[in-house]
């Protein structure tokens, strides 16, 4: 708000007696503006926080809390869907009282929860991990080489990572099917590590260093491999926390790949096995949503700049 | 280095075709093939796990079955089209997407158009609006179903306006719960992309607008717009794509067969993925990359114009 007043007082002082009646006039109504935007944002702002403060909330209730808030939630219609048969349902925002019964129950009770997300965690961390590396080997190739041949492979990258699953997941279930890996780990892990996300823009980050810099380097004898390693990596380093956090948070939610990839439901991810936690256990529900929630809050409250770097760097096709 | 992969072309004696062999023996070693032989874990990767197999699609959207292998061309394209259950999926999903794009583009620019007007709280605004994309998709889910139910929050908040109940999910306003989820999930992203646009345009053309006494309907219409077309176009190339990706919430809200109005386009494939229906499946497949690929190339051609149009 300084600013602005600020520009609008420069303004007036630079054309003179023109103007000044005009701002003045403005200014308090700009402030009377400003209070309005402020309460809107404060609005919109609750509505996006809302459903995740409700879910932590309701974690901390007993299970007999919830039970009176929101019955029975969960159950199984003859189509296979989920339904509510509840009569009535509380939003409840404050627990009556902290328990930590159901995080009890989840922890130590019930260990399939934690083999789920154990699931989750050995799915998405080789994906990251090895996206990132051939993602930044092959940056580095698109944004050092020349050429129409190198132009045509980098639009094909755009055109598959632009492809809905509907499209990508036929081509990943033929071919896991043709290499025997329908069914395991490996059949979602490795089309997760070749999609060219990360590819796109780490080479945009990368094809913003001066070429300039990368002669001087050569002058001085450093070889490609030189080059790669102490100018582009170093450089990079913010991008790649950023596109690590994004490539995470995508496939953490994942849901789409092991419906179709694989048939063992032992196998499943916490993201598709909490859709299907069923009647009595929705208090349970609420408590291993927040578990599952927790790394990516860290990631969230530790890394947000670099979430929104990389969010910016990927608008635009071609940067 | 462009010279060094590709000797010059001579007559094909076995001499040569040795000497060539042991140039690009050499050039392997060299350091000049780094960036290309950078290029080849990803490519190979790309090549085995989305390209080739996009092609074997191709073939198997033509045949009559697998095995047989009998060329049928179109046959399996129109019994796809001509599929009840395909153009319900198609006409939902397109439906959806006609909705919820303009929406999503138009309320995420106000958004980081609100949050560029030099309001208090701008940085927990922000925060508090990117908050939705790092809640898991199930869990959110809980939510909305204790939120759109029947006898759920939202009802029984409008009763006290005496609309009476609605049972949202299993009726043809389950389309509004699922583009009000689409909207809450998404705009932060898009906001992002936006602020940093806003963030791009340049401040002496706004200032010298302001001091010529530009109202802010003037500078918003005939300058900001201008800037911000690229990403307005991208943003609503990336919401459509979101779009289609929806079908997550919707199974994790209503399960396999959902209310007719919300049965989407991934629904019609993972059921016939049930039962491995090649020829249909990668017909529509093909169906689909055939569309986005007008669409990305649609986006390429604009960005290109747009970008020119900035520039001047």
């Amino acid at each position: 708000m300084s600013e602005l007043t600020k520009e609008i007082d420069a303004a007036g002082s630079v054309t003179g007696a023109k103007v000044p009646l005009r701002v003045r006039l403005s200014k308090k109504k700009q402030k009377i503006i400003m209070w309005i935007l402020t309460i809107f944002a404060a609005a919109a702002a609750l509505i996006f926080l809302m459903p995740t403060f409700l879910t932590i909330a309701n974690s901390f209730m007993s299970a007999s809390e919830i039970k009176a808030n929101y019955g029975v939630i969960f159950a199984e219609n003859e189509d296979g869907g989920k339904e509510y048969i509840s009569e009535k349902i509380n939003l409840k925002f404050i627990p009556d009282m902290v328990s930590f019964s159901q995080y009890y129950t989840v922890l130590f009770k019930s260990p399939d929860y934690l083999l789920k997300f154990w699931n989750s965690v050995i799915l998405v961390v080789p994906i990251v991990i090895f996206q990132l590396v051939t993602a930044s080997l092959a940056a580095y190739s698109f944004a050092r080489l020349k050429g129409r041949l190198k132009e045509i492979i980098f639009f094909v990258y755009i055109v598959v990572m632009l492809m809905p699953y509907q499209v990508t997941l036929v081509p990943n279930y033929l071919i896991s099917d043709w290499l025997h890996i329908l069914n395991t780990r490996a059949a979602i892990i490795l089309p997760g590590i070749f999609t060219p996300f990360a590819v796109f823009i780490l080479s945009k980050i990368m094809r913003r260093i001066p070429v300039s810099l990368i002669e001087a380097a050569q002058l001085d004898g450093a070889g490609e491999l030189q080059i790669f390693m102490h100018i582009c990596m170093p450089l990079c380093k913010s991008a790649l926390f950023s596109v690590a956090i994004l490539v995470f948070i995508d496939y953490w939610n994942m849901v789409e790949q092991p419906l179709i990839l694989l048939s063992d439901t032992e196998l499943y991810p916490l993201s598709v096995f909490l859709s299907q936690i069923n009647s009595g256990e929705i208090g349970l529900a609420f408590a291993v949503a927040t578990i599952y929630m927790i790394p990516t809050l860290l990631m969230f409250l530790y890394g947000e700049d670099y979430l929104v770097e990389g969010i910016a760097y990927s608008g635009g096709i071609k940067g | 280095m462009k010279n060094k992969l590709k000797p010059p072309k001579t007559s094909g004696s076995a001499k040569i075709k040795e000497k060539k062999k042991r140039n690009f023996k050499k050039f392997l070693t060299s350091d000049a093939a780094f960036p290309y032989l950078c290029l080849l874990p990803s490519l190979v990767g790309v090549m085995i796990f989305f390209i080739v197999p996009f092609f074997v699609i191709i073939f198997y959207s033509m045949v009559d079955n697998p095995i047989n292998k009998e060329f049928v061309f179109l046959d399996n394209y129109i019994s796809v089209i001509r599929n009840t259950a395909f153009k319900r999926a198609a006409l939902n999903t397109l439906t959806f997407s006609m909705i919820s794009v303009p929406l999503a583009v138009i309320l995420s620019m106000l958004l980081a158009m609100l949050l560029d007007s030099k309001i208090p709280f701008v940085s927990q605004f922000r925060t508090s609006f990117l908050c939705p994309m790092m809640v898991p998709v199930a869990s959110i889910v809980l939510i909305w179903q204790v939120i759109f139910h029947y006898n759920g929050a939202l009802n029984d908040f409008l009763s006290n306006f005496g609309i009476e109940k609605i049972d949202w999910l299993k009726s043809t306003k389950g389309q509004i719960v699922i583009v009000v989820l689409f909207l809450w999930k998404n705009l932060g992203y898009n906001m992002i992309l936006f602020l940093s646009a806003l963030n791009n345009i340049p401040k002496d053309i706004i200032e010298v607008a302001t001091l010529e006494g530009a109202g802010g309907f003037y500078k918003f219409f005939r300058i900001k717009l201008r800037y911000l077309s690229p990403t307005i176009l991208f943003v609503g190339i990336l919401s459509l794509i979101n779009s289609f990706k929806v079908f997550r919430e919707i199974y994790l809200l209503t399960g396999d067969y959902p209310f007719d109005s919300l049965y989407m386009l991934q629904h019609f494939m993972n059921n016939t993925f049930r039962n491995i229906d090649y020829q249909k499946l990668s017909s529509a497949a093909i169906l689909m990359a055939i569309v986005m690929v007008i669409i990305i190339g649609a986006l390429f051609i604009a960005e290109n114009k747009f970008g020119e149009d900035v520039e001047d």
